[in-house]
């Protein structure tokens, strides 16, 4: 149980950059996951912590200690992978039992405290198997077991769900934080599944290309993401983006097909609005937007694209110029609509970026 | 759809044929190994005996020269050369695909290479000289050494394979979880590969076991000489073999091959371990 500190660290591959300046602290028994696209550099990042990888420049510590160049094994934390790693020639008990093992604890200890944990994540009558000889789902527990059954300072998770069927993967997800509320360890998650890393985090690092584009609570990053690509990668269905140009005297936002949105409120109240004529972007989610089979004030008009039923809601894709536009009705019933549509986005709730992707407000 | 099955049948047919033909071709001389040392006859035919007996066993014993050659030198030689070769091969195919050594694959396909060489007839005379200038000559050492440098190429090739195909995953989750280097080699790595170490170390075996040219150049005294070259003892000294001897001993000289094979196979197994998934 302890704190996770990373001080400009810099890993290269050759000329990859996985990891680019990350300066992060992950606090005392904080659940925070690493989330962002392949090859971002989440799971180079979890290696640096256990000590699979050495750190380039910068420094890495665990509590106050500084463990930057310290091997694996003295850094004492515990590793889930994503292909589980069990050792195959070993029995589940032997492979829960191993990190004991190898800090000398006895036989009979070893299988107590291995029983112990075991019957906690349900695979008490599991023991006596091989790997080889479980289902997806008691393999991935039987790796959760032999990392929760000595006492390491912090869990490293590696999408330790992706190799689950959507069903199991909810409920290894709702276990996994059962799990980690009641051990209260300093646990690092690492997942490109946006869903997955809100569900389960206290606090989310989105990364791309090696770097932390944002950091905060899961409501955070999903009410005020700082940039277009935490915008887009953030919420499901993603955020609408539509790029533009900002008319700020004729208090007006121009799409790039001449559709014109009259914005003339939200440039008033940013205490930074952008300059006239500034390539921008508008970003408005699905659930704030309306949409009306009627001429409206401050709508603007679509071609009805598809509508997608999702049992407790309903998606209404529109085109809007050449975009398509995603609306989202917390209604089970697909409303019905005519061709010829107007939206209206709810701009108090709406989200303006500069030409570089930043937030402007 | 008719036309179909016949030619599929007919096609059959000659696949048997043909593979019927060609397992004869090779069983043959196994059949001959199987019958020859059983009869008191000595020819080429296969043909079970009419009355089996043992006396070409008992002339084989009688041979003491030949006996020692198979059941001390070249268990010892065979022995030694598994040994060196299967640890050697382990160890360095282990070091080459976990580490990123810059050329390595050029490494070892020169090293192959030179194999062939080294402990070809091209390489006698030097090799014959560096063994004679380590004092090496005539000792089971100098043989086991020479052919250990001849096998470890190809053995580091084979080992690479079976090391490649395992992944490291778990060699690092053995580290996470507090394992030494070392600790982690002894109770992962190394049983993963065992599969591995058993093929290396049967073949370095066998290769060992049937040598001829580098025993008889490195060896003097005849009660160092391996098998290969006591087969000579049952030839007349006008050079033509005594069939009925060469069979009992070639019978016995397969025995111990057999034995490794099976012993290993029911002790560890060349079984294959699945356990990461996807
Ligand atoms: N051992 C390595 N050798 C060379 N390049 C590597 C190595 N490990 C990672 N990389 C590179 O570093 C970058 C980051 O990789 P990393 O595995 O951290 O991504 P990731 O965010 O975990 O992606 P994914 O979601 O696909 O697992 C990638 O461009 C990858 O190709
Ligand atoms: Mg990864």
């Amino acid at each position: 149980m302890s704190q996770i500190t990373f001080e400009n660290v810099v890993k290269r591959f050759g000329s990859v950059v996985a990891v680019d300046n990350v300066t992060l602290t992950i606090g005392e028994g904080e659940f925070v996951a690493l989330l962002g696209p392949s090859g971002c550099g989440k799971t180079t990042t979890l290696r640096l912590i256990a000590g699979l990888e050495l750190a380039d420049q910068g420094r890495i510590l665990i509590g106050d200690r500084d463990v930057t160049y310290l091997p694996p094994a003295a850094r004492d934390v515990a590793m889930v992978f994503q292909d589980y790693a069990l050792y195959p020639h070993m029995t589940i008990l032997d492979n829960i039992g191993y990190p004991l093992k190898v800090r000398g604890v006895s036989r009979a200890e070893r299988a107590r405290r291995v029983t112990e944990v075991a019957r906690e994540l349900q695979i008490a009558n599991l023991l006596e198997r091989r790997p080889s000889q479980l289902s997806g789902g008691q393999q991935q527990r039987a790796s959760v077991a032999r990392a929760v059954v000595h006492q390491a300072v912090a869990f490293l998770f590696d999408e330790p769900l992706s190799n689950l069927d959507a069903q199991l993967r909810l409920e290894a997800r709702a276990f996994l934080k059962h799990l980690q509320n009641e051990l209260g360890v300093t646990t690092v998650y690492v997942t490109h599944d946006q869903a997955e890393a809100m569900a389960l985090a206290d606090r989310i690092v989105v990364m791309r290309l090696g770097k932390i584009m944002q950091i905060g609570t899961p409501l955070e990053v999903y009410r005020n993401p700082a940039n277009t690509f935490v915008a887009s990668f953030i919420g499901s269905p993603p955020m609408n983006l539509l790029s533009g140009t900002a008319l700020v005297g004729q208090g007006q936002f121009v799409m790039d097909d001449e559709t014109v949105i009259d914005m003339g409120e939200v440039y008033r109240r940013m205490s930074r609005p952008p300059l006239d004529g500034q390539e921008i972007t508008l970003g408005i989610r699905p659930e704030h937007i309306t949409i009306h089979a009627e001429p409206h004030p401050h709508a603007i008009p679509g071609q009805l694209y598809v509508v997608q039923p999702m049992g407790g809601e309903t998606l209404v894709n529109v085109r809007v110029g050449s975009k398509l536009v995603t609306v989202r009705l917390f209604q089970d019933e697909p409303p019905a609509l005519p061709d010829q549509v107007w939206l209206k986005p709810a701009l108090d709730a709406s989200f303006v970026y500069g030409a570089d992707g930043e937030r402007l407000s | 759809m008719n036309r179909y099955r016949i030619r599929t049948t007919t096609s059959r047919a000659l696949l048997l044929v043909f593979a019927f033909i060609m397992s004869a071709f090779f069983a043959l001389p196994l059949l001959w190994l199987l019958t020859a040392p059983f009869s008191t006859q000595a020819n080429l035919a296969v043909k079970i005996p009419e009355t089996p007996s043992l006396a070409n066993f008992e002339a084989v014993f009688r041979n003491k020269f030949a006996i020692r050659a198979l059941f001390q030198n070249n268990l010892i030689i065979g022995g030694g050369v598994m040994v060196l070769v299967a640890s050697v091969a382990t160890l360095a195919s282990y070091g080459l695909s976990r580490t990123r050594v810059p050329g390595r694959d050029v490494l070892v396909y020169i090293l192959i290479l030179f194999s062939s060489v080294v402990s070809g007839t091209a390489a006698m005379v030097p090799l014959f000289l560096l063994i004679f200038n380590l004092g090496l000559i005539d000792t089971y050492l100098g043989v086991i050494l020479v052919m250990t440098g001849g096998l470890l190429p190809s053995g580091i090739f084979i080992m690479r394979d079976f090391v490649d195909s395992i992944p490291r995953s778990y060699e690092e989750a053995a580290l996470v979880a507090g394992a030494s280097s070392f600790r982690m080699f002894r109770d992962v790595a190394f049983p993963l590969v065992r599969p591995g170490v058993m093929v290396v170390a049967i073949w370095a075996f066998v290769n060992a076991w049937g040598a001829f040219l580098i025993p008889s150049v490195l060896l003097r005294s005849p009660e160092h000489m391996p098998a290969s070259i006591a087969f000579y003892s049952f030839y007349t000294e006008a050079g033509t073999p005594n069939l009925t001897l060469v069979s009992a001993y070639a019978f016995l000289y397969t025995i111990p091959v057999l034995l490794l094979y099976l012993i290993v196979n029911w002790r560890f197994g060349f079984r294959f371990f699945g356990g990461i998934k996807s």
